[in-house]
């Protein structure tokens, strides 16, 4: 019944994703092997072979296996699939493109975003923007993708030994251009601790400025409502939501966002959430822990003096 | 080129969803329907491309009950030239792909532009499985999509930025709402529309493995209840600063 989980890498570090998947690739079964493919796997392959319960770890390395495109990674995730009963993944946006692709070449059923693992069969998962939740059941070997804010990571262990594999498997179709990666020098969406969001209320991308100095100020993330994304105001990779990313931080504090159900799929797992609006009627306020009913254009730099006085 | 978009008839994205009386399905009962905003996406861009001179025919082809008929028509109404629907009550995400598939062996296209997810299962399943079915090469969540003497260049959004790949068609796309601003339809749209051709076939002709996914419950999450409100900010910063603490 063992698992072969899917490690996410950028080439040089395992996502934290990664040991987030280890945990509920074990809640299905005690034995979990991690595959790690990319064109240089060396520190990549020994840092996932120090996840707990991590029983072994495939290298398979080839120039094409960089970049995580999707045709090489489901082939060769279906060269090795045979003896596993679950191929597993978390559901980053590399692997909802390759687990979908390796259902339809192994002939196996998908379930994508599983939020909680009830048994090795059954599973929960979000639906309509999680406003409902579903149980299924599918008893043969299977693909899944698991919601990374639903699993703790894994913590550590000694090494584990890691085992070189062929794969035989050749470049694909798909040529790899270029890619353009984000770097703000603030805390990951995915794994912040605070995450300050923006939303249309904001007005422009200067007043996004206020936005990211509380989040500055808070050592938060900075989010954003899909509308302020296609407004221009911040750009996509800041985007919460339904078609954006699932945040759970400890404090969520939405700033001019409505509370639309398609944003509010994204901060369902916040501890607390927090809103600053100035429509009293806003849906936001009905999922809201605490709020400010206020304009933020003011409320903002207000804020912003309390919790300096505050220190 | 012939383009083939899939599209499916979803609950309207602002219904508030409620589970009917069997306490195993979302209550469709009068409630309005509507074209998967992904799809909707994949539909304009099919249409523009066609528009550049890059694409000569666009089928849309939705699997499920005949009132689907109405959003085949939408996309029409849009610019497809003909229309498939492959009638069934109700169908999973990856017996779609399968169904798909065997129209695509019959249809030849040389691209499949989707939407990312239907907004009710949000399962993202049906393209890139059609795409492993097909054998073809894929770009999941597309934002800019270009097509050049039969290559495809699309960049593909990721958690913190996105990634540019390129490949010969015949190819599965799907694309990502930001792609572009689906047009509104227009009255002659409309119209035009109504004399398109609209295939409906029973599922029935394409015979498919049954789906091993079941559903054994469904339930609402945890509600969150509602807090204080206030209009102080100093009050307010004194609630954050006591969040930020714990």
């Amino acid at each position: 019944m063992s698992v072969l989980v899917w490690a996410e890498h950028d080439g040089l570090r395992l996502d934290p994703a990664t040991a987030r998947a280890v945990t509920a690739a074990r809640k299905i079964d005690p034995s979990v092997h991690v595959l790690v493919a990319g064109a240089a796997c060396g520190p990549l392959a020994v840092a996932a072979s120090a996840l707990a319960g991590v029983e072994m770890v495939l290298s398979a390395e080839a120039p094409h296996y960089a970049h995580a495109l999707a045709e090489p990674a489901a082939a060769l995730l279906a060269a090795l699939a045979g003896p596993y009963a679950v191929v597993l993944a978390p559901a980053t946006a590399h692997a909802k493109a390759i687990l979908p692709r390796l259902a339809a070449l192994i002939d196996r059923p998908y379930l994508s975003e599983v939020s909680a693992v009830v048994d090795a069969d059954t599973f929960e998962r979000p639906i309509y923007a999680g406003s409902l939740i579903e149980t299924v059941r599918c008893v043969v070997p299977k693909v899944v993708t698991v919601r990374t804010v639903s699993f703790a990571p894994a913590l550590a262990q000694d090494p584990v030994p890691v085992t070189v594999v062929a794969g035989g498997v050749g470049p694909g179709p798909s040529q790899f251009v270029t890619e353009t990666a984000v770097e703000t020098g603030r805390p990951d969406l995915g794994s912040a601790r605070v995450v300050v969001s923006g939303g249309r209320g904001v007005g422009s991308a200067e007043g996004f400025k206020s936005v990211e100095a509380l989040a500055d100020m808070l050592q938060a993330a900075v989010g954003a409502s899909r509308a302020a994304v296609d407004l221009g105001f911040v750009p996509n990779d800041s985007q919460v939501g339904q078609s954006g990313r699932t945040v759970a931080p400890d404090l969520y504090l939405a700033v001019g966002i409505s509370g639309a159900i398609q944003h509010v799929a994204g901060i369902r797992d916040a501890k607390i959430v927090a809103a600053i609006n100035k429509d009293p009627e806003a849906p936001i306020f009905r999922m809201a822990d605490f709020g400010l009913v206020a304009d933020l254009f003011s409320a903002v730099p207000a804020l912003q003096a309390e919790l300096k006085k505050r220190g | 080129m012939k383009i083939l978009v899939p599209v499916k008839r979803v609950i309207d994205a602002n219904v508030r969803v409620r589970i009917d009386a069997s306490g195993m399905s979302v209550a469709t009962e009068g409630m309005k329907m509507s074209l998967n905003p992904f799809d909707e996406t994949a539909v304009e861009e099919a249409v523009r491309l066609k528009e550049a001179g890059k694409a000569g025919e666009i089928v849309a082809v939705s699997i499920g009950p005949s009132e689907a008929q109405e959003i085949l028509r939408t996309a029409m109404a849009m610019g497809a030239d003909r229309a498939i629907l492959i009638e069934t009550p109700s169908v999973d995400p990856a017996t779609a792909a399968k169904i798909l598939y065997r129209v695509c062996l019959e249809e030849m296209p040389d691209m499949v532009v989707a939407g990312r997810q239907a907004i009710d299962d949000d399962a993202g399943l049906t393209g890139p499985m059609l795409a492993g079915l097909l054998g073809w090469p894929q770009a999941v969540g597309v934002s800019r999509l270009g097509i050049d003497g039969g290559q495809a260049t699309a960049v593909c959004e990721v958690e913190r930025g996105a990634y540019t790949v390129r490949f010969a068609l015949p190819g599965v796309v799907t694309v990502d709402l930001r792609l572009n601003t689906p047009r509104y339809v227009t009255l002659p749209g409309i119209l035009k529309a109504k004399k398109k051709p609209l295939a409906v076939r029973p599922a029935a002709d394409f015979s498919v493995a049954a789906c091993v996914v079941e559903r054994i419950a469904l339930r609402e999450p945890p509600m969150r209840q509602p807090g204080s409100c206030t209009d102080d900010v100093a009050v307010f910063a004194a609630q954050l600063a006591k969040a930020l603490e714990a």
